[in-house]
């Protein structure tokens, strides 16, 4: 802050707390006048309606308690920041009294994440303090997309059962929150015009036990094999690598309706799990990649 | 000065009212136009898109700014949650500010790439289908309405003249992402809420 506006603040502070005492005192009315009658209030003789204004002193607490805030500010100003660029004789800042607190918690927790960071994920799951801290942690971050109970929604997977899109050991799971996800299911609508879809949905439904129209889904597998083997592997199973689903295991993320698989084949989706590395400390990280862990070892 | 002659004065009472009450603004207000650390830029601040800035007034129309505040405090609590906190460098080209000054919901100064952009379409359509505990109002709406960007440019010279740094440029060419015809409302409000405190980043 320049010179002048640090004394610009102070001396409109000044003038403003040496005001309001001056007001304070000035205005004070100690004495009772003479002409009141004994055992009776004084009067200002402004009456209205018959009603009469008297005119008592202010009470000695309400006058205390009014020259206590200015006391109360003058001692503030001496110990904080406020009076320009004067920072107070205490040297508090906002930054500083966070930055303080966050050394107390980095002193109290540095030690616990660095004894879990170096536990194995396989074993950090049997400690109860861990997974109860984890589970804190879960549900800041991760619980929005994937549920409180982590069994996630329409569009964001299951983490409690044992399917999983990108491959569910530690290493995996780890893999998945430093660098994130994104899915890639192109539309495939145009290519295959709307018959085309249609039996590849059929297809789907056949390799995944359920009902079909036999004739579609035999047309339907050639194309599959042309357009979906690819990813999802010629037996349709899935390939961890590229996140491919298993089609064949009866769980559908984007829900298993003939008309939303048909929307998925025509349209494609893109789920996108955002990469955690820069958002979160590495042994957050390894603490959370142990509670997804144990919530499908849990179930 | 008997109080007598203020009192029975309602002009001069008026007077020394706003003498009484200027003198805060002027200690703590008016110093701050004059402060770079609440009038310059943090690095990398850039004005908001067309997309995003039309994002912004549907934020403003559906009342976000109600429930969500836009602004971490420097509390480690805080800090913990959301990330870096606020700092004034980053809101100094938005007119109004959309600070809020209660949390029904949680903040969103930080919310930017927190989420991926399904979840965000997902969560506005209904809230409940992602988050079975919230109790935040879904705005289908947001799915069906279909900006024009026909007021964009004026939009954006309105804030030109109070100071935010849109060039020739970006004006004549407010309208070009909307040009489709297909843009909707959730995609603008996406694009603001994607962009929200990207600037400044800190490991939780």
């Amino acid at each position: 802050m320049s010179t002048f506006w640090s004394i610009w603040i102070i001396v409109f502070t000044a003038i403003t707390i040496v005001g309001c005492t001056w007001l304070l005192f000035a205005n004070r009315k100690v004495e009772v006048s003479d002409d009141t009658k004994e055992g009776e209030s004084p009067k200002t003789g402004h009456v209205y309606d018959g009603i009469e204004e008297y005119d008592n002193p202010l009470p000695g607490w309400w006058f205390k308690m009014f020259v206590g805030t200015v006391v109360f500010g003058v001692i503030y100003l001496v110990l904080y920041p406020g009076l320009g660029n004067f920072g107070g004789v205490l040297g508090w800042t906002q930054v500083g009294q966070w930055e303080e607190e966050v050394a107390e918690a980095e002193a109290k927790y540095a030690p616990l994440y660095e004894q879990y960071s170096e536990t194995p994920v396989e074993e950090l799951i049997a400690n109860p303090e861990a997974m109860k801290m984890s589970r804190r942690l879960f549900n800041n971050n991760c619980a929005v997309c994937h549920g409180s109970d982590g069994r996630g929604s329409y569009g964001f997977p299951n983490l409690a059962d044992s399917d999983w899109l990108y491959g569910g050991s530690a290493e995996d799971i780890k893999t998945t929150l430093v660098n994130g996800r994104q899915g890639a299911m192109p539309a495939l609508g145009g290519a295959l015009g709307e018959d085309g879809v249609d039996n590849v949905a059929e297809y789907v439904f056949k390799i995944s036990g359920r009902e079909h129209d036999a004739k579609k889904a035999e047309a339907g597998g050639q194309l599959f094999a042309t357009y979906c083997a690819a990813c999802h592997g010629a037996d349709g199973t899935g390939n961890k690598m590229l996140g491919a689903p298993n089609l064949t295991d009866g769980i559908w993320l984007y829900g298993g309706s003939p008309t939303l698989v048909r929307h998925t084949i025509r349209n494609g989706r893109n789920g996108n799990m955002p990469a955690q590395a820069d958002k979160l400390k590495a042994e957050k990280i390894h603490l959370l990649t142990a509670y997804v862990y144990s919530l499908s070892k849990n179930q | 000065m008997k109080h007598e002659i203020v009192e029975k004065n309602i002009g001069l009472m008026i007077v020394l009212i706003v003498v009484a009450i200027s003198f805060g603004g002027l200690t703590q207000i008016i110093p701050l136009f004059w402060q770079n650390q609440t009038t310059q830029p943090v690095e990398g601040l850039e004005p908001l898109g067309p997309l995003a800035l039309e994002g912004r007034d549907i934020y403003i129309r559906e009342g976000c700014h109600v429930c969500h505040t836009q602004m971490v405090r420097p509390l480690r609590a805080e800090t913990e949650r959301y990330g870096h906190y606020s700092v004034a460098g980053e809101h100094v080209y938005e007119h109004p500010f959309l600070w809020g000054s209660k949390r029904t919901g949680p903040d969103l100064a930080r919310v930017g790439g927190r989420y991926s952009d399904d979840w965000q379409r997902a969560h506005l359509y209904n809230p409940r289908d992602v988050v079975p505990e919230s109790n935040m109002p879904a705005f289908p709406w947001l799915f069906e309405n279909t900006l024009t960007g026909k007021d964009t440019a004026a939009k954006m010279k309105a804030l030109k003249t109070v100071g935010v740094p849109y060039s020739d440029e970006d004006i004549a060419n407010a309208a070009a992402p909307f040009a489709s015809g297909e843009v909707k409302e959730i995609d603008a409000l996406v694009v603001y809420l994607q962009q929200l405190g990207t600037l400044l980043t800190q490991k939780r």
